[in-house]
């Protein structure tokens, strides 16, 4: 009798993980081959353009920090059990209070303006969380909708601020005034030219130590004791005395407020100016980042790293091969979110049935063993 | 005189811009009152309008661009199936990553056999769904008030907003007076009954999936061949969130979906009318507000503030059979 039992753990972590990325791959190659490119030159000149050369690497980690940021805010958000889908409206509403801060404090040191911004684009990103966090909790609608709809309304809202608000009267372009002094995040080609051009600057210690920020948070306080109870059964948690609409708002407020650390990252990082849509979908990539890592620091780690290079070498790849261009990165990501997030079931059920065999086999050999010894 | 030109205008694109998101409205009807939540209704709308637009460039033929259209939505339709009925999968991921897909790829074929930034060819003559006038609609454009409603109004446009419209009371008929529509609508609420009563629940909702990929299939056919003479990449805009606005706004009923889209449609006609526009008391109202302002009110919807909307009880859950 062939009995379903859970994977391993290992099995559970890294193969059913691996194998579904893999097949996301393997397809990914196909529509490469498709196109009329040689999908194994295109993987040598992605990998090369990610990690074989400083400003390619540097370049993997700029795009990395914005994935580490935007999986953590999902994954905190998924913790709790909420799917918030508004990270990119929360980090673009978040460039706010980024380019406001630094305008105002352009004179000073970048000391005094990371914090301040980053409080200003936590505050606002988080406003931004929390509005849904709050309806879900209180109102009882459903938190994708609304962070989906959260999503156009800050667009149209963003678009507004920089058309009428920000806009400056010598400049025709809808953009904030550009901060030149103390308002930018040091980069650390400053330190060492190795990064050569890339925009690798200080936020990304900062992601570094808010993945260990969210790893205590969530497994090593009380809150986070909450928020993962909260999050595998409602009920349960109401049951042990914990406000499961209070965890709810916090949640989806730190969620939004990790998501605004993109802000910076790309506004005081690299534009330098407040500009349209630069969150550039990055908000969106967090899904598939939190998804792949298991909704873990660690997994989220790799998985920012995976996409960084994804990102880097892709456009290495659009330079190279003309026929591939920019969206082969979102065919890629698509395939990754379908593989490792809706159709996780594929592999899981036939290696389920593997190992319930392998086990099965297992225990009948060694209730044969002392049988055929007494004998 | 003039006021009610404009006004006729303004209604008439109105008209236009109602059936896209009606056709993706009903679209995510069937699927969701089945049970299968699709926020991918944008992503099978912008595949079915490239999957138009190549077809009908390639053959001259706006009506095999129609069903190419179709064949690629069902295509996108089935995906999300199996990922979230078979695999019993997240739904709402599968539906993000099929957006991601439609985006990328749509992009990325029309460069590689077009070679015009992501653009298909112009279209023209037969190869677009081309306006047609009812009878005597030029004789009666001369009559005040009833003649411009007749002739510009209501005669003038392509077989697919008829289409779109008529859709509406066939919805209704389908789904709340026959047997199959009851099925469909208790796979959402209740399917534990509709397996008890010896229905495969799977492939009730199945069946309502792919009547979703027909219809996102038809609604970007007539983006990208109807309303426009090709497709541009992301030409979907929003359309599908919005469609799912609507459907929310409309408490997931087919009568009140045609309300809600008019609304949104009429939303975005005026804010297209009212670029740069001064109005008299309120003086310059932001463009944006205006083409914010769906998003705002299903949020204030869903929150309970005017009405309630709920949707299908067992909506997103997948089913599984007792054993």
């Amino acid at each position: 009798m062939i009995v379903r039992k859970p994977l391993p753990r290992w099995a559970d972590l890294i193969l059913v993980p691996f194998l579904n990325l893999t097949l996301a791959f393997l397809i990914s190659g196909l529509v490469v081959l498709i196109i009329g490119e040689n999908p194994i030159e295109a993987v040598k000149i992605l990998l090369f353009g990610a990690f074989g050369y400083g400003e390619g690497l540097g370049y993997t980690l700029h795009f990395a920090t914005n994935f580490i940021f935007a999986g953590l805010a999902f994954s905190i958000a998924s913790h709790a059990g909420q799917f918030n889908i508004g990270a990119e409206g929360q980090a673009y509403v978040a460039g706010l209070g980024a380019i406001l801060v630094a305008l105002a404090l352009d004179q000073t040191h970048w000391l005094l303006v990371m914090p301040l911004a980053m409080i200003a684009s936590a505050a606002i990103g988080g406003f931004w969380g929390f509005v849904p966090g709050y309806l879900a909790a209180k109102r009882g609608s459903h938190v994708v909708i609304t962070t989906i709809m959260f999503n156009f309304i800050a667009s149209a809202f963003m678009v507004y601020m920089l058309n009428r608000v920000l806009k400056q009267s010598d400049n025709m372009a809808p953009e904030s005034a550009t901060v030149v002094n103390a308002g930018r995040m040091p980069q650390l080609r400053e330190w060492w030219d190795y990064f050569g051009y890339s925009p690798l600057n200080v936020m990304f210690f900062v992601a570094v130590a808010a993945l260990i920020a969210a790893y205590i948070l969530l497994w090593r306080t009380e809150l986070g004791y909450k928020i993962r109870t909260m999050g595998q059964n409602p009920s349960a948690a109401h049951y042990a005395g914990i406000s499961n609409s209070a965890i709810v708002m916090i949640a989806m407020t730190i969620s939004g407020a990790v998501a605004g650390m993109i802000a910076l990252n790309e506004v005081l990082g690299v534009q330098n100016r407040l500009v349209l849509d630069f969150v550039f979908g990055y908000g969106f990539v967090g899904i598939a980042v939190g998804l792949m890592g298991r909704n873990h620091p660690i997994g989220i780690a790799l998985a920012a790293l995976l996409f960084g290079a994804l990102y880097q070498g892709g456009q290495e790849l659009a330079f190279m091969m003309p026929a591939v261009t920019r969206e082969m990165i979102l065919v890629i990501q698509a395939l990754v979110i379908l593989f490792t997030g809706a159709m996780e079931g594929l592999f899981r059920r036939p290696l389920e049935m593997m190992f319930g065999m392998l086990e099965f086999s297992k225990s009948e050999k060694s209730d044969d063993a002392p049988a055929s010894s007494k004998s | 005189m003039e006021l009610f030109d404009s006004l006729i205008l303004l209604l008439d694109s109105t008209v236009r811009l109602t059936v896209p998101l009606l056709l993706a409205c009903l679209a995510g009807l069937y699927s969701e009152r089945a049970g299968i939540f699709d926020i991918g209704l944008e992503g099978k709308m912008l595949a079915g309008a490239f999957g138009a637009a190549v077809v009908a460039a390639l053959t001259g033929s706006a009506w095999l661009g129609l069903f190419a259209g179709i064949g690629v939505s069902v295509a996108m339709a089935l995906v999300h199936g199996v990922a979230s009925i078979t695999f019993r999968g997240n739904q709402i991921i599968s539906g993000v990553a099929i957006n991601f897909l439609a985006a990328g790829l749509t992009t990325l074929l029309g460069q590689t056999w077009f070679r015009q930034g992501g653009r298909t060819p112009q279209l023209n003559g037969d190869a677009r769904f081309n306006g047609f006038d009812f009878p005597f609609a030029d004789q009666l454009a001369e009559v005040p008030v009833v003649g411009s409603i007749y002739s510009e109004l209501l005669s003038g446009h392509n077989v697919l907003v008829y289409a779109a419209f008529f859709a509406v009371p066939i919805t209704y008929f389908v789904l709340f007076r026959t047997r199959f529509g009851l099925r469909l609508r208790a796979s959402g609420e209740n399917p534990k009954a509709v397996d008890t009563a010896g229905v495969n629940v799977n492939m009730m909702r199945f069946k309502a999936v792919l009547i979703t990929g027909i219809l996102c299939g038809i609604a970007g056919a007539y983006l990208s061949t109807g309303m426009s003479s090709g497709f541009v990449k992301d030409m979907t805009a929003g359309r599908g969130f919005i469609a799912l606005a609507a459907l929310i706004f409309a408490k997931w009923m087919p009568v009140p979906a045609l309300y809600a889209c008019l609304l949104f449609g009429f939303l975005s006609a005026l804010g297209n009318f009212m670029q740069g526009a001064e109005l008299p008391i309120i003086g310059e109202v932001p463009v944006q507000l205006v083409q914010a302002l769906p998003y705002i009110l299903t949020v204030v919807l869903l929150a309970g503030f005017i009405g309630k909307a709920v949707g299908p009880k067992a909506g997103g859950i997948p089913y599984v059979k007792e054993r």
